[in-house]
């Protein structure tokens, strides 16, 4: 396992300016057969233009869902049934996107041009029997006004700017004959073509080899800065988190737990679930006998959501007759926030 | 650094409900139920099969009772209240009686009724004698006029004055049997030769792989009509009705093969068959117990769904006179009575009373092994 | 590509072989031979006249072993064009044969035409609208199109059309038409009857076809490519059209290569029902009289077509599926 090396430079200057996204009180349900599955609820959270921001969290916790959210990209039986994402245009009006109708005019302007996304699996995630060149070329018809020359010489442009050797040849290649980490580059290139403010990352390295996970990170991490967008990451990967992150969202069953700056989630985890992650890191020096610590039990059911705080079920500071009653709503704590009744003043204590 | 490996503790698991645990084919049982269309065609061919079984149970007339006073008779209506002579009606299940008329001019038949007079019906009645399931003597009828010496047409008569539906419920025998017999000729070869190609793989699937392909890239029906009408029509029934049963079964084994090859190629990979194998176990032992039961559920969806296709294999061959012959009936050969449109204007009962047998069949058993095949497909959603 | 067509070139020629050794075999089954059953027939006038018998014997090799009269039969057709003559009516084959392989595979393309103009749109529209009424009625269709066998449902339209329409049924133009040369009045005559053969042996096919159409599309709805294009701002129908319905277009390609000989097959027996002036007819009596040249030859010629046909549809597969191609 990697070790994890907290850059020297410990200051991290607060969000500038208004957020570019602002999400409050979203609620994403399925309704499958067997019942409802609340993978989002009841989100609060804004994304900065400049910045990184990392959604951390367990597989199925609901953060993949919050991010096709912004988007409006659910498959069906998905809904938003509660909730706003106000998203700021480059002209300063402002569009509702869990309001927006599906599919509208409104919608499909801001998906690839405004606010992009990559995926997971480069594997499936391009055209299987489309040319490279021709996926990027189509990105940027939509919402670009350029002649075929134009978008074609951009398409490479952006293909080398991804760090793809020979971009005019691959411009003329299938997915299938690209690697892994090529054909996220590609993807990256696509997603970026628009010169897009917002970067939605869904897992991007997960699919990819260790070192293959590093480049493709510095590449999104030069190209943010390059671009000034905002960069959302999704992971489950505290090492990738603390390369890349400025700020941190840990989400637990469909709802943030804590968020704050990295270097406070890290050096100071409030909420005992971000505590339980951070402890079941290897560190350096860490004697050898110790045994890792692990999250005792298992994420419940989806369908089995436990009432009340979600980790009660595995939290070693269950209060009875408090955290199995109420929910606990996120507050502002030492410099980040948090959703645990352990820092009620009242039950301080415990 | 992945957070998805978390230690699985017992401990403090009380909100979270445990799914039930249930064996594969408790499993299917329970997804096949679900599928309400598959599982009323279930009761359908079941009810089909006892059909083909206790045909002369259920059949009114015998097979070949001409009748001179029935020829082209249309199907009857069944009644169910008779009027007495004060007005008042009472239940009794009838039919009217008939008798025919002959336009002199135009020399064509036509039934009219008789007023007054009925055919009284019931179930149980007393008919012709034959034995049950080839053993039991009985002349008991499950449905059918009281007096033996009536005759109703429910679904009218040809052109010898034969009951049509008795010939149907005799007819399913054949037709349905020949379905199932060629199934079972197809399950071995397709099986065995599929099974040989994706274990072995190699120059062996190569060879069975083409001699497959071959035999799907030609036409089936010129084939089957040259082998068909290489059949003497001087041999006895029984053996004109296997020789038609291999030719309709030759379709079956391809596409079986094929699935079977797929499935073993899959599974040859699987960890647990090569955990199997490296246990010692020979390939016999590894094909018998890992890989058969874990594609047999597919393997009877493919069987179902291949039934079908030969019950209209045979019915086109009887029908173009190349596969059985009369005097066996199956529900081709009664189809064969209404090959020309004079007879069917006249007389279209011959074309339609087989032919909605012939559709509720098949339908009955693509709907089953639809019905099958998703409930054994794990993934389907 | 090139090499592609080449190896698949290669690939016929076996096939080619097996078919008309098939083929012969099959029509070398019945015990006897034709000149039996012209004996037969020919007993009441006095029998058959010897030196006729034996120049036909010498001919065709009949009585000989099986290797040589197939050696005599499969020469002749390389190297003379030679497809032999038809015992029954003592002319050529090649008199016979042409124009009704004709109109079996004029009728049989129009069909795949058909198929694919019904099955590829409502196939599309039942998966999009999985669980709609629209997709359950095209389900309940595909169901009933796969029951009815062909020649039923060619005797059901037809008693529909007399009784119902008054319209004349059987063969491919009006009897006042045949023989007649071709005049645009015979053709728009032609129109109004071959409509009715073609939707008969197509519609088990546009069934199967909708069946898998909707599959394979169902298999590439949700996966994650159409999730990408639709992030990139796409509308439904362009995304749709441009990814899933693209992608599963190719299994639905590499299916001509098994509904071709269902599709003659079917138009077999339809123009047997309907009286056409196909291949139907001519080889049903060819196969019933055995007259064995002829029987044999439009076998083999029809499972030759198919197999060109086949052949050409998986060009078009690797064609259009660079997956394929570049194999």
């Amino acid at each position: 396992m990697p070790q994890i090396h907290m850059p020297t430079d410990m200051s991290i200057a607060p969000p500038e300016g208004s957020p570019l996204v602002e999400i409050r009180g979203l609620k994403t349900h399925f309704f499958t057969d067997d019942g409802v599955v609340k993978a989002v609820e009841g989100v609060d959270l804004d994304i900065f233009a400049n910045r990184t921001l990392c959604i951390l969290g367990e597989s199925g916790c609901g953060k993949s869902i919050m991010a096709r959210s912004i988007l409006r990209i659910i498959d069906a039986p998905g809904k938003i049934t509660a909730g706003s994402i106000t998203y700021h245009g480059r002209e300063g009006g402002s569009v509702d996107l869990a309001r927006a109708r599906p599919g509208s005019k409104e919608l499909r302007d801001i998906r690839g041009s405004d606010i992009a996304m990559i995926f997971q699996e480069p594997m499936s995630s391009l055209g299987p029997i489309t040319k490279i060149g021709k996926q990027i070329v189509e990105t940027l018809h939509l919402h670009r006004n350029l002649s075929k020359a134009e978008a074609r010489e951009l398409a490479i442009e952006m293909l080398a700017k991804v760090g793809i050797p020979k971009p005019a040849e691959r411009f003329e290649a299938y997915p299938f004959e690209l690697s892994g980490g090529m054909r996220q580059r590609a993807m990256i290139a696509m997603a970026l073509s628009c010169q897009p403010r917002l970067l939605i990352a869904d897992e991007p390295t997960t699919a990819l080899d260790v070192t293959t996970q590093a480049q493709i990170l510095d590449l999104i991490a030069e190209l943010q800065d390059e671009l000034k967008m905002g960069v959302m990451l999704i992971t489950h990967d505290l090492g990738v988190v603390a390369e890349v992150a400025e700020d941190v969202a840990v989400m637990y069953m469909g709802q943030i737990v804590e968020k704050g700056d990295v270097y406070s989630i890290f050096e100071n985890p409030q909420h005992p679930y971000t505590q339980a992650l951070l402890a079941s890191i290897p560190r350096m020096g860490m004697t050898r006998q110790r045994r890792l610590p692990a999250i005792q039990g298992m994420v419940p059911h989806p369908l089995a959501r436990p009432s009340g705080c979600a980790f009660r079920t595995r939290c070693n500071h269950v209060i009875a007759g408090k955290c199995d009653a109420q929910t606990p709503p996120l507050v502002s704590r030492d410099g980040s926030e948090v959703a645990c009744f352990l820092h009620d003043e009242g039950a301080k204590h415990v | 650094m992945s957070l998805a490996d978390t230690q699985p503790e017992a401990a403090k698991q009380a909100d979270v409900a445990v799914p039930e645990l249930l064996g594969p084919w408790s499993l299917m049982w329970r997804k096949f139920r679900r599928h309400r269309v598959a599982y009323v065609s279930l009761w359908l061919v079941g009810f089909i099969y006892a059909l083909a079984l206790f045909g002369d149970f259920f059949a009114p007339e015998r097979l070949d009772d001409t009748n001179r006073r029935g020829i082209f008779a249309p199907p009857q209506g069944i009644h169910f209240f008779v009027e007495n002579e004060d007005g008042s009606s009472e239940f009794q299940l009838h039919a009217k009686a008939r008798k025919v008329q002959v336009n002199q001019s135009t020399m064509r038949r036509s039934y009219v009724d008789v007023p007054g007079k009925i055919i009284p019906l019931g179930f149980f009645v007393e008919g012709y004698d034959y034995k049950l399931l080839w053993l039991i003597p009985s002349n008991t009828h499950f449905f059918g006029p009281k007096d033996p010496d009536d005759v109703v047409y429910f679904l009218g008569a040809d052109r010898l004055g034969r009951d049509i539906l008795s010939r149907i419920i005799i007819g399913t025998k054949i037709s349905m049997s020949i379905g199932l017999v060629g199934v079972a000729i197809s399950l071995v070869i397709g099986v065995s030769l599929g099974g040989l190609s994706g274990y072995y793989g190699g120059w062996v699937d190569n060879v069975i792989q083409r001699l497959i392909e071959f035999l799907r890239s030609i036409p089936t029906i010129p084939l089957w009509m040259g082998l068909a009408a290489a059949i003497p029509l001087g041999w006895p029934p029984l053996r004109t009705y296997f020789v038609v049963t291999i030719i309709v079964s030759m379709i079956g084994w391809t596409s079986l093969a094929r699935e079977v090859r797929g499935k073993f190629l899959s599974l040859r990979s699987e960890d647990f068959i090569v955990a199997a194998r490296l246990d010692g176990l020979s390939d016999w032992e590894v094909i018998r117990k890992h890989m058969i039961p874990s594609f047999s559920s597919h393997i009877i969806a493919s069987l179902t769904l291949a039934v079908p296709m030969m019950i209209l294999a045979e019915t086109s061959l009887s029908f173009l006179g190349i596969g059985l012959q009369p005097p066996i009936v199956s529900w081709g050969t009664l189809l064969k009575e209404a090959q020309n449109i004079r007879t069917i204007i006249e007389a279209p009962w011959l074309l339609l009373a087989p032919g909605t047998m012939i559709v509720v069949a098949v339908l009955a058993l693509n709907f089953l092994g639809d019905g099958l095949r998703d409930a054994a497909d794990p993934h389907a959603h | 590509m090139l090499g592609f067509l080449y190896r698949r070139i290669l690939y016929m020629i076996p096939t080619v072989f097996l078919v008309s050794v098939v083929t012969f075999l099959i029509i070398q089954l019945p015990p006897g031979d034709y000149l039996d059953t012209l004996a037969a027939e020919l007993s009441d006038q006095g029998g058959l006249d010897e030196a006729t018998a034996q120049a036909l014997r010498d001919q065709y090799g009949l009585g000989k072993p099986f290797y040589v009269q197939y050696y005599k039969w499969i020469t002749g057709i390389i190297f003379d064009w030679n497809f032999g003559i038809s015992f029954e009516k003592n002319v050529p084959v090649n008199d016979l044969i042409w124009d009704r392989l004709g109109w079996t595979f004029g009728i049989s393309v129009l069909t795949l035409l058909f198929i694919w103009i019904v099955a590829l749109p409502i196939g599309i529209y039942s998966a999009v609208r999985k669980y709609s009424f629209g997709d359950y009625a095209a389900t309940l269709f595909g169901f009933i199109g796969l029951a009815v066998p062909n020649f039923l449902l060619a005797l059901v339209m037809m008693y529909v059309a007399f009784k119902y329409f008054g319209q004349s049924v059987g063969g491919l133009v009006s009897p006042q038409y045949i023989g007649e040369p071709w005049t645009w009045d015979k053709f728009v005559d032609l129109l109004k009857h071959i409509w009715m053969p073609i939707v008969v042996v197509g519609t088990s096919g546009a069934a199967a076809l909708i069946r898998i159409m909707r599959a394979n599309l169902l298999d590439e709805l949700y996966r994650p490519y159409v999730v990408t294009a639709r992030a990139k701002g796409m509308s439904e129908f362009q995304l749709l059209m441009r990814y899933p319905v693209r992608v599963a277009l190719n299994p639905f390609v590499s299916t001509i290569g098994w509904i071709l000989p269902t599709l003659v097959s079917g138009e077999i027996i339809v123009a047997v029902v309907m009286n056409l002036p196909t291949t139907g007819p001519l080889l049903l009596r060819a196969l019933l009289v055995q007259d064995m040249y002829l029987a044999g030859s439009l076998i083999l010629i029809v499972s030759l077509l198919t197999v060109l046909g086949t052949l050409i549809s998986d060009l078009l597969l690797a064609w259009i599926d660079p997956r394929i191609r570049y194999q």
